[in-house]
């Protein structure tokens, strides 16, 4: 078997005196879509940002393509250089709850940022590859738009967009539509379920439990600081062996019709 | 009842346009070096690198603690005496004020850069930016949005202390406006003329400011 696409052994965060999670092991392999699920404060967030190192984990390694990323210390904790972090951060990208857009450049502005910026792309050339990200999430008719213009739907589109124009191996995302209206959370997982059937490698934080269940190959449940219980959706979702997951599912359901 | 008369002042006028343009020159010389040092000061105030920031917090601390009459003359007198340079009333003036401005600047970038959500630098770095693509692409353009009234503010605050230089012989405004006083026995009319330029010349400026102000709200940036 070829080296899995992301590696992380053995990692652990804590805030002060708050052990977010330890021991956490998880390998990904290309095609993956992993979604994380989890009672508030158990740690999704921080497991995701550990990830592409907006958080420093505690201790632990981190692998991409076989690759292990920064320096592992003798105490456990891995040092990371500025270099580092641009290595992973091409090949990881990132969502967020919040969007995030750059609120001084306009949609296809936003886009293009991060090819002229970091890859030294030519401005024309990334216009060019920024529209068509954005008709790939159905905006292109936006692309001179300012943020504030948009909803919180097109929004969040408009970051899928950003993200995918980097080009990057795996997709995270934090709660991609915690923020949003009801009614515009479809289009948003709509756009998600397009790159799951494309064969993208994604991790995915989420209370929209039927969706896990629908895009992904594989559930983590986190709780008591770690990964408490993973497998299939069906495994998980529909016959959780351990009783927090149970407990977690049942709270989930009970106003489900 | 005291009789105005304003016809001496006025065939004095050319030194009095003199000491204007003398004000406005080291405004402004004041101003765009103190600009760069405010910016250079705040970033270096917010490093990471302790050996960059808290020699800026001293100078920072150190210029906006004082008085700027005791700095004009500590560059003026004080200087020369331990570098053995040569100081004319300009260069002091110059470094006096532009020093000066940037500790005050400096603030104004640093509450302006810090003011900027943590989600923006995040969003910045997932797309794989460094430390200081983020700053300028991404923090600082919206930033300066922000910090531009206080900007004005400070820059209005500036232009009023170069009245300090008429102390050690700069000829400004203030400096010749003395001259002039004595040289007509009319300084009740001569400091009204002065405070008259001073008020329009201020309200021109603001009122400029406030259109620019206008258009950077309307651009609709401003909003998330
Ligand atoms: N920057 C931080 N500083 C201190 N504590 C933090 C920080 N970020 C998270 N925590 C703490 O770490 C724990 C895990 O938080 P995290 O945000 O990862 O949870 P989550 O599972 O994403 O929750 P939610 O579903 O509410 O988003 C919480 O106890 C939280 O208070
Ligand atoms: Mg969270």
């Amino acid at each position: 078997m070829t080296a899995p696409l992301l590696s992380l052994k053995n990692f652990a965060k804590s805030f002060d005196e708050n052990q977010v999670f330890s021991g956490v092991n998880l390998d990904v392999q290309p095609g993956d879509r992993i979604s994380i699920l989890g009672a508030s404060g158990s740690g999704k967030s921080t497991l995701l940002r550990c990830i592409n190192l907006l958080e420093t984990p505690d201790t632990g390694t981190l692998e991409i393509g076989g690759e292990i990323i920064g320096n592992p210390q003798r105490t456990g904790k891995a040092r990371y250089r500025e270099r580092d972090l641009r290595t992973l951060r091409q090949r990881v990208g990132m969502v967020f709850q919040q969007f995030n857009l750059f609120p001084h450049m306009t949609v296809a502005g936003n886009v293009a940022e991060g090819l002229v910026t970091v890859r030294g792309v030519a401005p024309a050339k990334a216009r060019e590859r920024a529209l068509a990200e954005l008709q790939r999430v159905g905006l292109a008719d936006k692309a001179d738009a300012y943020p504030s213009r948009l909803s919180g739907g097109q929004k969040q589109r408009v970051a899928i967009a950003r993200t995918l124009a980097m080009d990057p191996e795996i997709l995270l995302f934090d709660e991609p539509t915690s923020a949003l209206d009801p009614a515009l959370v479809g289009e948003v997982l709509g756009v998600i379920e397009q790159l799951a059937r494309e064969g993208r490698t994604m991790l995915l934080v989420t209370h929209e439990i039927g969706f896990a269940y629908h895009v992904s190959t594989r559930i983590l449940f986190l709780a008591e600081r770690g990964i408490y219980e993973s497998g299939t959706p069906d495994e998980i979702l529909k016959n959780p062996k351990k009783p927090i997951t149970q407990q977690f599912l049942a709270e989930h359901q009970r106003f489900q019709f | 009842m005291y009789e105005w008369n304003f016809a001496p002042v006025f065939s004095e006028s050319g030194l009095l346009l003199a000491g204007f343009r003398n004000t406005l020159i080291l405004t402004a010389t004041a101003l765009s070096g103190g600009l760069v040092a405010g910016l250079l000061l705040a970033l270096a105030r917010l490093s990471p690198k302790r050996w960059l920031s808290m020699p800026a917090g001293i100078v920072i601390e150190v210029f906006r603690t004082t008085p700027p009459l005791v700095q004009l003359f500590w560059f003026y007198f004080g200087l020369p005496i331990i570098l053995a340079v040569e100081m004319t009333p300009f260069l002091a003036a110059a470094l006096t004020f532009t020093i000066q401005s940037g500790a005050f600047f400096a603030e104004i970038f640093r509450a302006g850069i810090v003011s900027i959500e943590r989600g923006q630098w995040e969003a910045a770095s997932a797309i794989g930016m460094s430390h200081n693509q983020c700053m300028r692409r991404i923090i600082l353009p919206q930033a300066v949005k922000r910090m531009f009234p206080s900007m004005m503010e400070r820059s209005i605050e500036l232009m009023k202390t170069t009245t300090l230089v008429a102390t050690v012989s700069y000829a400004d405004l203030l400096f010749q406006a003395n001259e002039v006083a004595q040289k007509t026995f009319r300084p009740l009319e001569v400091f009204t003329v002065v405070a008259l330029m001073y008020f329009f010349f201020i309200s021109f400026v603001s009122f400029l400011a406030a259109r620019m102000e206008r258009r950077f709200a309307r651009s609709g940036e401003f909003s998330l």
